[in-house]
């Protein structure tokens, strides 16, 4: 490596981390006016046009704000928790391949920051350490709110974080590979999202559960918690808390895209090879981002014993036997050839839609019902 | 392609840009903001009332036995991603194996049902 090669790496650091900051940035802006809609109101209308520099202005505004560090905290966690809670946001970005390369100065420069062997490991281990920041905010205020509030959501994230993990480990049996970059080669012919469509759900309902954006947004429920595990923050530390949640929201939503939707692909015209990928790679979290936001504007909170148990008793034991189903179907063909498991498949398949719909015809109908 | 180091290399980058972005923003917050505590303001924060003893509360024994079925599981999916690369190769055996150790796993969780610990009280 020579001085170019470095220059290139801390450029391409500097160019992603301000990429995501602006991301964010819109991306807030996006959400309130995409609920805004959604509630017919207007939204932000006043920072730039159309609002669309509402974060900014808020981010300035936090920055004038005073920090204040209650005198019952646990003075260096308390300080030190949300830059916890906002580093692994960006760390598990790193691995995510948001385009093809570009060739800068006579070296190709790829699209991606890093791309370690163990890519899906790597962002699942950056998602469990962001349960740390939580906590330890929650724990180091010594106030009664953020501690229930943090003890919650690491309740409620280790619980989803296995579900996830599930998910995981469908669409790495499926592509045999642990690397992103691979994962989204093999998805050359069809996208992951159709051969593994349970695991994608279960991502996407896990990976609400591990940004707590609503519904499960019960570590930080207003009308129970004041504002969970950041009650005590204020200041430049609470924008860091609300940055690395939505960085957080980036992140999965970037994981999804890359393991489900086919990472960058898309068609693209001649023109500007470079471009296309990325074009289609930033429309692609923008529609999942989007159905996060839809999500939030149209579903109530969960209560939290209902949370947990969706957790434990439907996603976990879904994704288990969606486990053993890959499996089954990867290696099922090898042994027996396509034709009859295919066909063994079908059946099943069919088998299973006939009974869900004459489930509810076979049932008794309610007293109250028939009297009618 | 990238070396080993290389790309953990790039992580550590972005960890440094990490760090030096919250050097950046708490060092400007230290400049612009005021700092004038008083009293009323450092106290824990309760809805109107002088909060009363201290602000660390017992939390109940029901988040310590999820931990614990965490652990299981998570130590669980650590069998199962290197399992999970290299199952294609090995073929059936190797499906049927991890479904007996998960049928295991499975039938702690019933257990653990059945015994009303999922209950949420």
């Amino acid at each position: 490596m020579d001085l170019l090669d470095w220059a290139l790496l801390l450029g391409r650091v500097a160019v992603v981390f301000a990429g995501l900051l602006v991301t964010v940035m819109l991306l807030i802006w996006m959400e309130r006016k995409v609920i805004a809609d959604m509630q017919t109101r207007m939204g932000p209308m006043r920072a730039g046009p159309r609002g669309v520099l509402i974060t900014l202005a808020d981010g300035i505004k936090l920055f004038f704000k005073e920090g204040i560090v209650p005198a019952e905290a646990d003075r260096p966690v308390y300080l030190i928790a949300p830059v916890i809670a906002m580093l692994p946001a960006f760390l598990a970005f790193a691995v995510i391949p948001f385009g093809t390369s570009v060739t800068l100065f006579g070296r190709e420069v790829p699209f991606q920051l890093a791309d370690p062997s163990i890519g899906i490991l790597w962002v699942l281990a950056m998602a469990s350490l962001g349960v740390y920041g939580i906590v330890l905010a929650g724990w180091s205020s010594g106030s009664n709110y953020p501690l229930l509030g943090a003890v919650r959501s690491s309740a409620q994230i280790i619980s989803y974080e296995i579900g996830m993990s599930l998910a995981l480990v469908a669409v790495l049996m499926y592509s045999g590979s642990l690397r992103l970059s691979e994962i989204v080669e093999a998805q050359a012919r069809v996208w992951n999202v159709i051969p593994q469509f349970p695991a994608f759900v279960v991502y996407l309902i896990a990976g609400l559960a591990e940004t707590n954006r609503p519904p499960f947004d019960l570590p930080e429920a207003e009308s129970e918690l004041v504002a969970g595990f950041h009650t005590e923050y204020s200041g430049i530390r609470f924008a860091l808390f609300y940055l690395g949640e939505y960085v957080n929201t980036v992140t999965v939503a970037s994981v999804a895209v890359t393991l489900f939707l086919g990472g960058w692909r898309g068609p693209a015209p001649d023109v500007l090879p470079w471009v296309w990928p990325l074009l289609w790679f930033l429309a692609k979290v923008l529609a999942v981002v989007y159905g996060y936001v839809w999500v939030r504007a149209t579903l109530p909170r969960i209560r939290f014993d209902r949370l947990m148990a969706f957790g434990w008793k439907v996603l976990i034991p879904f994704g288990l036997v969606w486990v053993l189903l890959t499996g089954a179907i990867v290696v099922l063909p090898d042994v027996y050839g396509r034709g009859p498991v295919v066909a063994g498949a079908a059946v099943v398949f069919g088998a299973l839609v006939l009974a869900s719909v004459a489930a509810p015809l076979l049932r008794p109908r309610p007293a109250a019902e028939v009297g009618r | 392609m990238e070396t080993y180091y290389q790309s953990y290399g790039v992580v550590l980058a972005v960890l440094i840009a990490g760090v030096a972005l919250v050097a950046v923003a708490f060092g400007a917050a230290a400049l612009l903001a005021p700092r004038r505590p008083l009293p009323a303001k450092l106290a824990t924060y309760e809805c109107g009332m002088d909060p009363v003893g201290e602000g660390w509360s017992q939390t109940q024994i029901r988040y310590y036995i999820f931990g614990f079925l965490f652990v299981i599981f998570d130590v669980e999916s650590v069998f199962l991603f290197p399992w999970a690369r290299v199952f294609e190769g090995l073929g059936m055996t190797a499906v049927v194996e991890m479904a007996i150790f998960i049928g295991i796993l499975a039938l702690g969780l019933v257990y653990a049902w059945r015994k009303g610990v999922l209950r949420w009280v």
